[in-house]
């Protein structure tokens, strides 16, 4: 089993091995709720919750784009603020020793509890708020990779640009940020499963119908337990997207970033 | 040599001390009493054994550290100045490539940062490329080239700016020897025909006597020059492969183990000069 160096038919086997797991694990389910007459309200079975997944695809897909449409526009606010201050305080030490503490406390708040209170300030019938929890959750990662990357900046390159007389701004922009990519991306990867739960849960606290976590809580309620696994379905079809997208972007990115003498 | 009026010399180092000091003020003398003076064209190699402090010294002309005592000058100038004025290419035992630039771009790195206009910069890193020989390898990213390779890209992005010193440190210390061997050859021809001083730092006796017009011996704790001998092997045309079996490279070889390890065993001195 310890292969050491990839040989050819090991990638069909990485992707061939989970997915027939995946599809005996489903086959279990089918018959453990077949055989053991399991009733909808604790668990429908595989078979149910893909027909009224296929049934009902219009307004699942509609959920998701509204869903995910948050988490995308938080996962690119957030994305892109943690960037922007983990530059800043990587050039500017006082900003850094400021924020450190600020930055600790919002990593330990449930962002999502801040929902409701959201709500209220921007108003119930925006997607706002909803936009905003994404945004915060995925700023923290966000911006503690980046910093991170920021900082590993190898010697020989730091002479090589003290020789050069760059500038402070040179060094960011032509050694600092292109090195920490790999950081940056591993930052974004785990932000972008936590926007679309942080947008997902959201939806439970509030705000106007639609997305997919609505779906679920009214679904659940009115006793719709199979229209309510399509929507729990669909939300991981979204969070799977969001996550296979940006790993395809960062190994994209980082494809020559080999360490190299 | 030291008549000669200081703005002419490539690098005059006057009394230079160096001490690092350490945690609770431990104190390390790396650079004792170092005078030194480097002509225009002229190939110095600094060598000695670890802790000799012969790359603090490269790094203190490159104004990468400053030294506790003494002056140096290049071309005339402090050694800040001369690199704010990029009087020097400099390359390291690391090639210290951009792994996210292609090998064009990464020779083409200080002109940018220096604000040479797009298509010069293309033309002389096209230059370069054929002078190093990988014309080919352009637009390859430096994860694609072997260890000789992205050494030589090194080499020719310390060229870029046509300086008239180059600093290196090691720069063949990682490759193999038979690498090292064809780099070396490669960078004779390459300073005969750039015309530039070189201060050179290496373990290595061969490659030191090989390269260089001058060999500065360095002893350890302190740091202080053992000595200085004058290599004449010929002019960079002369020094070919063949100067390697040569009689009298063998006798410089020799003569730089000798100052090396202080009086050499007379038995292997027999050996030697038969």
């Amino acid at each position: 089993m310890s292969t050491t160096t990839p040989r050819p038919g090991t990638s069909a086997r990485t992707v061939l091995a989970p997915v027939l797991l995946g599809v005996v694990a489903l086959a279990l389910w089918q018959l453990l709720i077949v055989v053991f007459e399991v009733k909808p309200f604790i668990v429908p079975g595989p078979l149910a919750i893909g027909e009224q997944f296929g049934s009902s695809f219009g307004t699942v897909l509609q959920g998701a784009v509204v869903t995910g449409g948050n988490a995308l526009v938080g996962l690119v606010i957030g994305g892109v603020l943690g960037i922007l201050f983990a530059v800043i305080a990587a050039l500017i030490r006082v900003i850094d020793e400021l924020s450190a503490a600020v930055i600790a406390a919002l990593a330990v708040v449930p962002i999502v509890a801040l929902a409701p209170v959201l709500y209220t300030m921007f108003g119930a019938g925006a997607e706002t708020a909803r936009q905003l929890v994404a945004a915060i959750a995925v700023f923290i990662p966000v911006y503690i990779n980046t910093l991170r990357g920021l900082r590993q900046v190898r010697p020989v390159h730091r002479d090589l640009m003290h020789v050069y007389a760059a500038s402070a701004w040179q060094l960011t922009r032509t050694v600092t940020v292109p090195g920490a990519l790999p950081f940056i991306f591993t930052g974004l990867r785990i932000a972008s499963s936590l926007a679309v739960i942080s947008a997902l849960i959201a939806e439970y606290f509030g705000g106007p119908v639609g997305g997919l976590g609505k779906s679920i809580t009214s679904a659940a309620s009115s006793s719709n337990y199979p229209l309510a696994w399509a929507y729990v379905l669909g939300a991981i079809l979204v969070g799977l997207l969001f996550y296979c997208v940006t790993l395809g972007i960062e190994k994209f990115a980082t494809r020559h970033y080999k360490p190299s003498t | 040599m030291s008549d000669a009026p200081a703005a002419s010399a490539a690098v005059e180092v006057v009394g230079v001390d160096k001490i690092f000091v350490g945690k609770k003020k431990a104190t390390v003398t790396a650079l004792e009493n170092i005078d030194l003076t480097v002509a225009p064209g002229e190939f110095v190699s600094l060598i000695g054994p670890s802790g000799c402090g012969k790359s603090t010294l490269l790094r203190l002309i490159a104004d990468l550290d400053a030294p506790t005592t003494g002056a140096i000058t290049v071309f005339g100038k402090t050694a800040r100045q001369a690199r704010i004025d990029q009087e020097y290419g400099i390359a390291f035992q690391q090639a210290g490539l951009l792994p996210w630039r292609t090998v064009a771009g990464n020779i083409e790195l200080p002109l940018e940062l220096h604000g040479v206009a797009g298509p010069a910069r293309k033309a002389r890193s096209a230059e370069l490329l054929a002078l190093v020989g990988l014309s080919d390898f352009a637009e390859s990213y430096p994860d694609q080239l072997s260890g000789g390779m992205q050494q030589r890209v090194a080499i020719a992005r310390s060229l870029a700016e046509s300086p008239r010193l180059l600093l290196m440190d090691e720069p063949f210390g990682a490759l193999d020897e038979m690498t090292r061997e064809r780099m070396q050859t490669e960078l004779v021809r390459i300073t005969a025909e750039t015309g530039a001083a070189v201060v050179f730092v290496t373990h290595s006796i061969p490659e030191a006597v090989y390269l260089s017009n001058r060999v500065v011996v360095m002893s350890p704790r302190p740091g202080r020059i053992r000595d200085i001998l004058t290599v004449s092997l010929g002019s960079a045309a002369e020094r070919t492969d063949q100067l390697r079996e040569n009689e009298a490279f063998f006798e410089n070889v020799s003569r730089v183990r000798e100052l090396l390890h202080g009086e050499a065993p007379v038995g292997i001195r027999g050996v030697e000069t038969r």
